[in-house]
């Protein structure tokens, strides 16, 4: 009880300051939010090497036309482009703000969605025993005080990436994420204490279940006639009630946003999105990829709307479990690949490039003769992000990504001095 | 016929015999479970939890014959006799009547609808708004119809193992509502591909899935054609498709670890090219072998050369797959941690596996295997599986004896969980441990829905102890006689007793 009340004092006063003010003046408070793409999206479609020859003939129907052409890529430098969909980022690429990592991905060569996701949330490819995510020992090496809201998960089901020890709370989807229910009432949350007293992950589970959902709903409400971020009104989130998925992605995203910027203490946040196995027709500029791509990148904008004033304190990671064919295949889609771009967005991010070893698309640089290769493990990206970015220290690093591969050689170009 | 049934008696008896002998060898192991914690065992993993009048009929029997007949009855349940309500619900749903042919036919003629709205709009005319949504329109109500049936089935069937298996066997096999004709397929795959094999034989579910187009449309195996043949009226070219192959060796049969490659994948993928649907079909199955768009070509494939043969080359793939140790292992594994814990003891995989081995896959046996093993009657084993959003639902409603009247704010409930009906996006279907499901949000919706229910029931505390009876522990019991009486019920269904089956 003393702890809980230690930390509404913590997260309410600060010198009597509403919080999203400390925040602005402090500004030393590092956000790390991971977007997980689950189903594999074509990294060749987000990122395109127009500039490579092989790009087009591997992909008669599916391949985007280059720069300049109708409907082309939005051209990053003389090798690629951005997908035409996700030109709601193209403002925060111009603002140095947004990079990629192309050519990335996992040193485990599965193509099954699952044990990918697995290893990527793991964050120890090849071993399936072990039993956390690393998002979870990230929140419990942290340099700085615990707190229930300190981590947060989006969505029904609690991901893997945050499996473990430490308490991550989660806010739910869709417009009434936030709303009041049974289990904020104080004589429910007596009862069930009680009642859970012999379970101890029951317990535990209604420990930050009150604890995150109290500081959620004081942070939300905190701020709320002085502290919005620009065009906070210009999308209502309600307005996206019983809307589907793909669309009620940007609702979530900005919620989620909204409430890392007004909540002190949050640092960590993962959330999922769907949809990217795309084996049949999946289009080019138009058709099945771009519209979800339209969605996603309006989603991220969103998010970055949301973070407003945080987002110059925060990194947005968005990986996908692997790669899809160079190749399209029979039916105008893809199959399942290797290397993939992983976005990088926010401002600490030293943005406007695409960084990373190019391994090309010449047969022989082909994985399996087949697939892009894996130049870049995800791990030597995110292992500068965790030390630079958030302050980890080496021995702590070893903990959330054991094994990791050797340091890598654009990892002093990955974020501003 | 009374040959068979005195064989299952006398299963059935050996099967309290080892429960008995399970009492007096698991000391170390905590005290066995009593005759009333069984029989509610059995209920809550063999069924979906116990309803006023199966405490009732437990109560009259008492809990060990009840048990002994219950477990008797539910390895043959077409013995059992249908409840009239619930055969008149399942009569009146026009989905479990039509034909894949008239099935795909719906489906076809939405899309024509709705292309010629869109085609109209072009034009500058103002179609209606459900000429537009014409797909939507006529895919929801026969996802609805679907729904409606395997909840009404889960609340009212007799048969409640077949329930659990029909759920367990239909997530196995996974196929997703959401694409394209897959939605108005769905009763059909799981009435006809799933259901009649879940106390069969594996090697008939395989084959039934494999050919069902519910399966042949979500895996994309209906697109895969040989590499370079020009499908007819098609203007691109077309080629192989390798998402069947790869999830029917990694999910429905090996297992990602079952020891096969890459090429593997490809070179199953081309033995299975041709299997698909026949878009003409009026009536009846809408599979069809298609030998034009099939790889003849030898392949060699799992290190066998396989030699060009037609349809039958993916017919050999599923007998070879089916008999596999791999699979034999990999659902066993599965098996075990969905019905008696998230990290199943290895002398019952191992049990499980080795009948499937030597029952070539019988379903029944290795149903039987796992109702017989003491692991399943262990103290361990016992409430230590938490309750997934389904299961959660299905016996909350069970318990309060809550009529199926709509089944939409049902189904939005489990969707908000987290685990819509028929919605899972990707092949390898839902999880069912607590990994997956225990976490603040869940336990947000729970309590609720536990709020909600005991609301709108008007069910009494008293009654709804009286039905979980010996599933409550005691301090359950003392913590809940304190609290104010409005908020019993709820806290009830909330209790680590009802989270966990």
């Amino acid at each position: 009880m003393l702890r809980r009340q230690l930390l509404h004092f913590g997260a309410f006063t600060l010198g009597g300051l509403p919080v999203s003010l400390v925040r602005a003046q402090g500004g030393a408070q590092k956000e790390l939010v991971v977007v997980m793409l689950r189903g594999a999206v074509d990294g060749l479609s987000v990122v395109a090497p127009y500039g490579e020859r092989e790009y087009a003939a591997s992909r008669p129907q599916i391949a985007l036309p280059p720069p300049g052409a109708e409907d082309g890529l939005i051209k990053l430098d003389s090798l690629f482009g951005l997908h035409p969909s996700l030109s709601p980022l193209k403002r925060h690429w111009d603002s140095g703000q947004l990079a990629f990592v192309h050519a990335s991905g996992s040193p485990d060569p599965t193509r099954s969605h699952f044990d990918a996701q697995d290893y990527f949330e793991s964050g120890t490819p090849g071993r399936k025993s072990t039993p956390d995510g690393w998002l979870n020992r990230l929140l419990s090496t942290l340099p700085g005080e615990p707190a229930p809201t300190r981590a947060i998960a989006q969505g029904s089901t609690p991901p893997r990436i945050f499996a473990g020890t430490a308490s991550v709370a989660s806010l739910g989807l869709g417009p009434n994420a936030m709303q009041r229910r049974a289990i904020d009432n104080p004589q429910m949350q007596a009862g069930l204490a009680k009642l859970y007293a012999g379970d101890a992950q029951l317990s535990s589970t209604l420990r930050d279940t009150t604890e995150g959902r109290g500081e959620m709903a004081k942070s939300m409400a905190s701020g709320m006639a002085s502290g919005m971020a620009p065009g906070e009104r210009s999308m209502d989130p309600s307005a996206d009630a019983g809307a589907p998925s793909a669309r009620s992605f940007a609702a979530d995203a900005r919620r989620l946003g909204t409430l890392i910027r007004k909540d002190a203490h949050t640092q960590l946040a993962f959330t999922a999105v769907g949809g990217w196995d795309t084996h049949v027709n999946q289009g080019a500029s138009r058709g099945q990829l771009a519209n979800r791509l339209a969605s996603l990148g309006e989603g991220l904008d969103a998010l970055s709307l949301g973070l407003g004033d945080a987002l110059k304190d925060t990194v947005i990671v968005v990986v996908s479990e692997f790669g899809r064919t160079l190749r399209q295949n029979g039916n105008g889609g893809t199959d399942h690949g290797r290397g993939n771009v992983m976005w990088l967005l926010g401002g600490p991010v030293a943005g406007g490039q695409v960084l990373g070893e190019w391994p090309g698309l010449d047969k022989p640089a082909l994985a399996d003769g087949r697939d892009l290769a894996v130049a870049t493990d995800f791990r030597q990206v995110l292992s500068p992000l965790l030390q630079r970015h958030l302050g980890l220290s080496e021995a702590a690093l070893a903990v959330v990504f054991p094994q990791a591969p050797q340091t890598w050689r654009y990892a002093d170009k990955l974020t501003r001095a | 016929m009374n040959k068979n049934r005195r064989v299952i008696l006398g299963s059935a008896a050996a099967l309290m015999g080892m429960a008995m002998l399970t009492r007096r060898s698991q000391a170390a192991t905590g005290p066995a479970l009593s005759a009333d914690e069984r029989a509610l065992h059995a209920l809550n993993r063999l069924g979906y939890g116990p309803r006023p009048a199966d405490a009732a009929a437990m109560a009259e029997q008492g809990a060990d014959k009840w048990l002994e007949r219950f477990l008797t009855e539910q390895l043959e349940p077409r013995r059992l006799p249908q409840p009239a309500a619930l055969s008149e619900r399942l009569a009146g749903l026009e989905v479990l009547k039509l034909s894949q042919g008239e099935l795909l036919a719906r489906y076809r003629e939405a899309v024509k609808a709705a292309r010629e709205a869109r085609r109209e709009q072009a034009k500058g005319e103002t179609p209606s708004a459900d000429a537009l949504n014409a797909v939507r329109e006529k895919v929801r109500p026969l996802v609805q119809q679907a729904a409606t049936a395997r909840l009404a089935r889960g609340l009212q069937s007799p048969a409640q193992l077949e329930e659990v298996l029909t759920e367990f066997w239909f997530n196995h096999f996974n196929v997703f509502a959401g694409k394209g004709p897959v939605g108005v397929l769905l009763a059909d795959y799981e009435q006809h591909a799933i259901r009649p094999h879940v106390l069969g034989r594996f090697r008939d579910m395989l084959g039934a899935t494999a050919r069902h187009p519910a399966m042949l449309v979500y895996l994309d195996n209906a697109q895969s054609v040989a590499p370079g043949t020009a499908r007819p009226g098609a203007e691109r070219r077309s080629g192989l498709n390798e998402n069947y192959a790869r999830e029917l060796m990694e999910l429905h049969t090996l297992g990602v670890d079952g020891g096969y490659t890459q090429r593997d994948v490809t070179e199953l993928a081309r033995m299975l090219t041709g299997w698909g649907v026949d878009q003409r079909a009026k009536s009846g199955e809408a599979f069809e072998f298609n030998a034009r768009r099939h790889d003849s070509g030898g392949k060699t494939w799992l290190g066998q050369a396989v030699p060009g043969a037609g349809q039958s080359e993916g017919v050999r793939a599923l007998d070879v797959l089916a008999a596999h140790p791999a699979t034999a292992r990999h659902l066993a594994t599965k098996f075990a941690q969905a019905f008696v814990a998230d990290d199943p003891p290895a002398s019952l995989v191992n049990k499980l596996a080795d009948n499937f081995l030597a029952t070539g896959g019988d379903l029944r046996e290795f149903t039987r295997t796992l109702i017989r093993a003491d692991e399943f009657w262990s103290r361990e084993a016992y409430q230590a599986k938490f309750k997934t959003p389904y299961q959660y639902l299905l016996s909350s409603l069970r318990a309060l004896d809550l009529p199926l009247n709509n089944p939409q704010p049902l189904q939005q409930a489990l969707a908000q969980a987290g685990q819509p009906l028929y919605g899972a996006a990707t092949p390898d279907g839902y999880k069912n441990t607590a990994a997956a499901w225990r976490n603040p949000e869940a336990l947000t919706q729970r309590v609720q829905l536990a709020t909600t229910l005991g609301q709108r029931s008007g069910v009494s505390p008293e009654r709804l102890s009286n039905t979980l009876g010996a599933a409550l522990s005691e301090p359950t019991r003392r913590t809940l006689a304190a609290e104010p009486v409005g908020q019993q019920v709820a806290l009830l269904l909330a209790s680590p007793d009802f989270m966990k089956r």
